[in-house]
């Protein structure tokens, strides 16, 4: 069943198409990939569907509801986290407060009940302390709740922003270039970690990624955008295999040389050429 | 003489933390309620003072939802207090004929002055940063010139004249009297002890509203939009709400603030809220330390404190010098006109020093001093 459907979706940045009449599917409880070379359109895409820009035209159903044109929280609120490529925690907040922010959209308390401080009031805010530190050790902060955010190390903040956007209690999680900037064990981790928020949490996946380690390795379906639009889409061998990606990333010449005839060496193609 | 002070203090130390923190408030809130009576028996006339101070700490204490947890700059927070303390006058001004009940009026004045809030919020608030602080000055310089030019109000619509010269705020004559409180057979006049504890009252009322909200969702949502509107947009806290909360909050505590000074001055006039003002209130949230209540209280204080106090008593020890000495221009100095260029020095030399303010909230200071490794990084890479 699909989860998030883009229908012709375009997004055009005055003269500028950034996304093409896009038609896209994410399966429910799958890890789907978005890959593309830079200015392929892939976080304007991201951006469409966490609603920070507005699709030019058609259409972006969550669930089988229109989320296009909707503001970011109330995206949220329909059931889609996402982090952001590069790190946006709130910096000086600790790490539990980061969390407990992203429970917002899903706690009741009034203000006035917050100054009260009413019984429901109080109950709320226990239960949601303890499931900011469930998640917190979830993602393998355990006992770095009080630690201010800023403070953590980069591969933390990194699970720290997955731990945020968890709280919001997504269907769909956006990850942008999750392991950026990570070392190989780092990345490793961070893989497990994805596959588990999956099988664990049974939340869809869909991420950008220019590892080619890290797309090969964890994703069911990958798609290939290029200049905006769809140029490949499949299993990550299908598009291992396909030319046309090859050309997209390394040129014309190159794609008719190597990758008809040696289906092999695109994969060293993808996984060198982007790095 | 640390070594003495330890040695002086240690057997308050032994005590348990919650038994230190029991004493310290019932110390602090027995002074409190002790202190009018010590101002007459000792003869201090400084009651009518320590009254319109608690006045301006209360601004601060809105002002600091705002600025503090919300990160808004309003550099027009006066406009709030004025439409407070006009609400308060119109609604019992007797020439209006309408005199209602203070304990009503100061309720509506709080209300009006939160509509004004979300009024001038709505369509602001999309703004960031310094073009919020440039609207919200204008605001601040607007309000005292409708209210000078509603003493005389004509409304035409076409060929109807709706209202026809209507005296609303009696322009630059100001509105006097103003309806005061009364509590059954006690009328609040000019003995000033009734109208202490009443700001008292509603000083607590306000800090623990400030308090109870600081850790709650919505203090949590204001804190992330400071910090990172974006983010918090995608986290699902509604930067338009949330923002428009805390105005109105800010502005509803300038409004009760408005209510009783006007109430407590019996006359208010446009020329009572200049630009002035709400570069003061914003002075004493900065300087205390923005996002903490303690630092708030103490700091607008102590602005105030120097305002009234160091500034004269100074200026009486600077005449008797300049007579001593023979040196007239010292002689006829009266630091208090100078008082705007010392606390220009003052606030400039807190920012260059502290810039975190005097008592910084655990956040403030976190974002101001950097973490314990970050300097030390940056000195070894350079």
């Amino acid at each position: 069943m699909a989860l998030l459907e883009a229908r012709k979706i375009t997004k055009q940045f005055g003269g500028l198409t950034a996304v093409n009449e896009l038609d896209l599917v994410i399966e429910k409880g799958s890890i789907a990939s978005l890959i593309g070379p830079n200015g392929a359109g892939k976080t304007a895409f991201f951006n469409m569907v966490s609603g920070f820009h507005k699709p030019t035209s058609g259409q972006m159903l969550l669930d089988g509801k229109e989320i296009g044109g909707l503001r970011p929280n109330r995206v949220t609120a329909r059931g889609l986290g996402r982090t952001f490529q590069n790190i946006r925690l709130f910096a000086n907040m600790t790490a539990l407060e980061n969390v407990l922010v992203g429970m917002n959209c899903r706690l009741k308390a009034s203000w006035v009940g917050s100054i009260l401080r009413t019984p429901d009031v109080v109950r709320e805010e226990a239960e949601a302390r303890q499931r900011a530190l469930k998640l917190l050790d979830y993602v393998g902060l355990g006992g770095k709740d009080e630690t201010l955010a800023k403070n953590l190390p980069y591969g933390s903040q990194r699970r720290l922003e997955i731990a945020r956007a968890l709280a919001t209690d997504p269907t769909l999680l956006l990850l942008d270039e999750p392991t950026a900037g990570m070392n190989p064990q780092e990345t490793e981790d961070a893989m497990v970690l994805i596959k588990r928020v999956r099988d664990g949490l049974g939340v869809t996946i869909l991420l950008i990624e220019h590892d080619m380690k890290v797309v090969m390795g964890i994703s069911e379906r990958i798609t290939v955008l290029d200049y905006g639009t769809k140029i490949a889409e499949g299993t990550p061998e299908q598009v291992r295999a396909n030319p046309k990606v090859i050309e997209a990333y390394l040129g014309k010449g190159v794609a008719t040389g190597t990758a008809v005839t040696e289906p092999v060496g695109t994969q060293a193609i993808l996984e060198t050429g982007r790095r | 003489m640390r070594s003495i002070w330890y040695s002086v203090t240690a057997p308050w130390r032994a005590l348990p933390a919650r038994r230190r923190l029991i004493i310290s408030w019932a110390v602090g809130i027995f002074l409190v309620l002790i202190y009018p009576l010590a101002d007459k028996v000792f003869n201090l006339q400084t009651l009518n003072s320590v009254t319109d101070v608690l006045v301006l700490v209360i601004l601060a204490l809105g002002l600091n939802i705002v600025v503090g947890y919300a990160g808004l700059l309003n550099f027009g927070y006066a406009a709030f207090f004025a439409i407070g303390a006009y609400t308060a006058g119109i609604l019992t001004w007797p020439v209006h004929g309408i005199d209602w009940n203070f304990w009503i009026v100061i309720w509506a004045a709080v209300i009006v002055a939160a509509f004004f809030g979300i009024l001038i919020g709505t369509p602001t608030l999309r703004l960031r940063g310094d073009y919020l602080a440039i609207v919200t000055l204008a605001f601040g310089e607007i309000v005292p010139v409708v209210i000078r030019n509603l003493g005389d109000l004509s409304i035409k619509v076409g060929p109807w004249l709706l209202v026809s010269h209507f005296n609303l705020t009696n322009g630059v004559q100001g509105l006097s009297p103003v309806g005061v409180p009364q509590i059954g057979p006690l009328q609040f006049g000019f003995n000033l002890v009734p109208w202490y504890f009443l700001i008292l009252l509603i000083g607590a009322l306000v800090a623990f509203v400030n308090m109870r909200l600081e850790h709650s969702r919505l203090g949590r949502a204001w804190m992330a939009l400071r910090e990172d509107e974006t983010a918090a947009d995608a986290t699902g806290v509604d930067p338009v709400r949330t923002k428009l909360l805390a105005f109105s909050i800010g502005a509803s505590f300038a409004g009760f603030a408005g209510a009783f000074y006007a109430a407590k001055l019996q006359a208010i006039f446009p020329d009572q809220f200049p630009f002035n003002l709400s570069v003061m209130i914003l002075c004493m949230v900065i300087l205390g330390g923005m996002g903490n209540i303690k630092g708030v209280i103490i700091g607008g204080m102590l602005i105030q404190l120097f305002d009234r106090v160091v500034l004269s008593q100074a200026t009486v020890l600077a005449q008797a010098a300049g007579r001593a000495l023979n040196i007239a221009v010292l002689a006829n100095v009266d630091l208090s006109l100078w008082r705007w260029f010392f606390f220009g020095v003052v606030m400039v030399i807190v920012m260059v020093l502290r810039p975190e303010g005097l008592f910084p909230s655990a956040a403030r200071r976190a974002e101001f001093r950097g973490t314990s490794e970050e300097p030390a990084a940056v000195e070894s890479g350079s």
